[in-house]
């Protein structure tokens, strides 16, 4: 493989850039998910005011900076923002802030902000946020961005802030993949590929196909995807860009070729291949594309996944005759058993902090996902809901999304990692199923000065 | 998995088939005269072959047919999270594999499908070893491993895209399709 490497890619790239136009014309490229609805929040979620921004002229139509950045919060489940109708003043500027106008409402912070026309048909963001108790000025922040990029800054503005009052960096400028899956069952069915940012918005096709695809990863720099397409009448793993034209096809291997999984360093990529036989886990090194063996046993091995540190693997077995989370050491091949609650645990994701996992756990035959302290064993059911599925981690550990039905139909849903808050990210066409949440990414917008 | 030896539930499935075999005259009674008739003088081969090969595939030459014309059964369905085949459908089966055996130029795809409950990753696995015990019961029944390709789908491509028991039971099914 890696002999013909470069030919290879270079195929690869001509198909990708091919597909790559195709989902760009794809009628479905535009599709958003439906407006997010907030099931359940934590019961003191924090009062914060975010006044409509003051946007100069023509700019004005195309901002909704403060309603993003009120709903980005409010999604977050731990702010409860003041609608705009209820303020008292709105004020985009310090010299005209009234403190008293703001304790009357209880609102613990204020978000003001103003939007300028720059050179070059760039636009500048001034805002700053008080903490309304202590009278204080507590962040301000400066941001240059092009037009077309409102959602981008909106997000942006909402990360610092989070950042600045919770103390846990901010996860609202992340993306995510989804597979949507369209008359499944018919002659008709349709799969795609799509990656929005994470409150569903701004949705793109990466591909689209008649045949299934699932288990999409992210590359830790977010700049690649990898994920399974059956695009070949059998399972593939394809590695592609998020945004360029590469794409290609890393293995298509006689039987199961699944469970893409990048390691933290983005060198090495955990899989599934069974190659006619056993369902066994594999490393393949990406720069040589080398296959190192990991499992070697008669029992479905699967979904393996990284321990932060990038040292040892987690993965689903039945080799104890059920389904169950098992961990092994890269260097010493040490294997140990991590769950014993229920007789279905499967498809684990270590927390950012290595001692917690999230999976997806059976109880009384209903699927949901669980949380588990790796030391003291103690397993905390976060959903409600059933047949839910595949969980993937924010970047900052305190959200996850998941797959859940919704009235027979595939939808996703994000739960907090103690499982306060929670809300859904419903979709009018189709099944969306198989998320997975982005690394944090490179910054859209930059800061402009202090 | 209830399968830990695989080995050991083949044999019972090989003994269960020649028992259902033996007892069921209807299933096998037509197609083993045909058996003989292969080993006939060369010179009779291609007479013979006008006759046989149309008994073995309707006329989309895709749709393998018993002796009496009427299709095979091709879907073969199993227990939740099982993938152990069905006493009932080895009569079938041991038809394919004697179809395979007469026309080693005819192979076959071996899909395996799984219910939407479990993980999909799991499911992948699950379904291939549906694919995989049909597959085990052909190559024992003497079908050449080069004809027998076996591909799970999980449970990506129900057959009933509803969300009940009945849907479920309908999904998890192994499908044998003629190339």
């Amino acid at each position: 493989m890696n002999r013909d490497g470069e030919k290879e890619r270079r195929r690869g790239v001509v198909l990708g850039m091919a597909l790559w136009v195709l989902a760009l014309c794809s009628p479905n490229a535009v599709a958003s998910l439906d407006t997010i609805i907030i099931d359940k929040g934590v019961d003191q979620p924090i009062r914060i005011a975010v006044v409509p921004f003051q946007v100069e002229g023509e700019l004005a139509d195309q901002s909704d900076l403060s309603r993003i950045i009120a709903f980005d919060l409010a999604r977050s489940g731990q702010f409860d923002p003041l609608a705009p109708e209820d303020m008292l003043s709105y004020p985009a500027k310090a010299e005209n802030v009234y403190f008293r106008d703001w304790r009357i409402l209880n609102s613990a912070y204020l978000v003001i902000g103003s939007v300028t026309a720059g050179a070059e048909g760039r636009i500048k963001i001034a805002f700053e946020l008080y903490d309304v108790a202590a009278e204080q000025l507590i962040l301000s922040r400066r941001l240059a961005l092009e037009r077309g990029q409102w959602r981008d800054a909106a997000h942006k503005i909402s990360d610092l802030v989070y950042e600045e009052i919770t103390g846990v960096r901010g996860a609202f400028s992340t993306k995510i993949l989804y597979v949507l899956a369209q008359a499944v069952g018919t002659s008709r069915a349709r799969f795609s590929l799509e990656v929005a940012d994470a409150d569903g918005e701004r949705a793109r096709t990466l591909f689209a196909s008649s045949e299934p695809i699932l288990s999409a990863s992210w590359s830790p720099d977010g700049e690649r995807v990898a994920y399974v397409s059956f695009e070949t009448g059998r399972p593939s793993i394809v590695l592609q860009d998020i945004d360029g034209p590469y794409r290609e096809r890393l293995t298509n291997f006689q039987g199961i070729n699944g469970s893409p999984v990048f390691s933290p360093d983005g060198e090495q990529l955990a899989m599934v291949l069974s190659r006619g036989g056993d369902p066994e886990i594999f490393i393949m090194n990406l720069r040589d594309r080398r296959l190192r063996r990991i499992t070697r046993h008669q029992a479905i091995d699967t979904e393996p996944s990284w321990s932060p540190d990038g040292q040892s693997l987690i993965f689903t077995s039945d080799r104890g005759g059920r389904p169950q989370i098992y961990q092994v050491a890269l260097d010493s091949n040490f294997l140990e058993r991590l769950t014993f609650v229920g007789d279905y645990n499967a498809r684990g994701r270590m927390l950012p902090d290595g001692q917690h996992l999230v999976f997806v756990h059976r109880q009384n035959g209903v699927f949901h996902i669980a949380w588990q302290d790796l030391e003291q064993d103690n397993l905390r059911v976060l959903t409600e809901t059933s047949l839910d599925e595949s969980p993937s981690l924010a970047p900052n550990g305190a959200m996850l999304i998941y797959a859940t039905q919704n009235q027979g139909r595939g939808i996703l849903a994000v739960v907090s990692i103690d499982g306060r808050v929670r809300y859904r990210l419903p979709s009018s066409s189709g099944d969306v199923r198989e998320p997975s949440w982005s690394p944090f990414l490179a910054d859209e917008v930059v800061e402009d000065g202090i | 998995m209830q399968i830990n030896n695989p080995l050991s539930g083949l044999l019972l499935l090989m003994l269960t088939a020649l028992v259902t075999a033996g007892c069921s005259s209807t299933a096998t009674a037509p197609v083993e005269p045909q058996a003989p008739v292969e080993a006939a003088p060369e010179v009779m081969a291609p007479v013979e072959m006008v006759e046989e090969e149309p008994s073995d595939f309707a006329s989309d030459n895709r749709t393998a047919i018993d002796a009496s014309g009427r299709p095979i059964s091709r879907t073969f369905f199993f227990d939740y999270d099982k993938a152990i085949l069905e006493p009932s459908d080895l009569a079938a089966l041991e038809l394919h594999a004697q179809i395979l055996r007469r026309n080693a130029d005819r192979s076959i795809v071996v899909e395996g499908h799984c219910d939407e409950r479990g993980t999909r990753e799991y499911n992948l696995a699950l379904g291939e070893r549906r694919a995989q015990a049909v597959s085990s019961f052909l190559l024992s029944a003497g079908v050449r491993p080069r004809q027998i390709e076996t591909v799970s789908f999980g449970e990506e491509r129900p057959q009933d895209p509803g969300h009940d028991s009945a849907a479920w039971q309908r999904n998890r099914r192994a499908v044998l399709n003629y190339r």
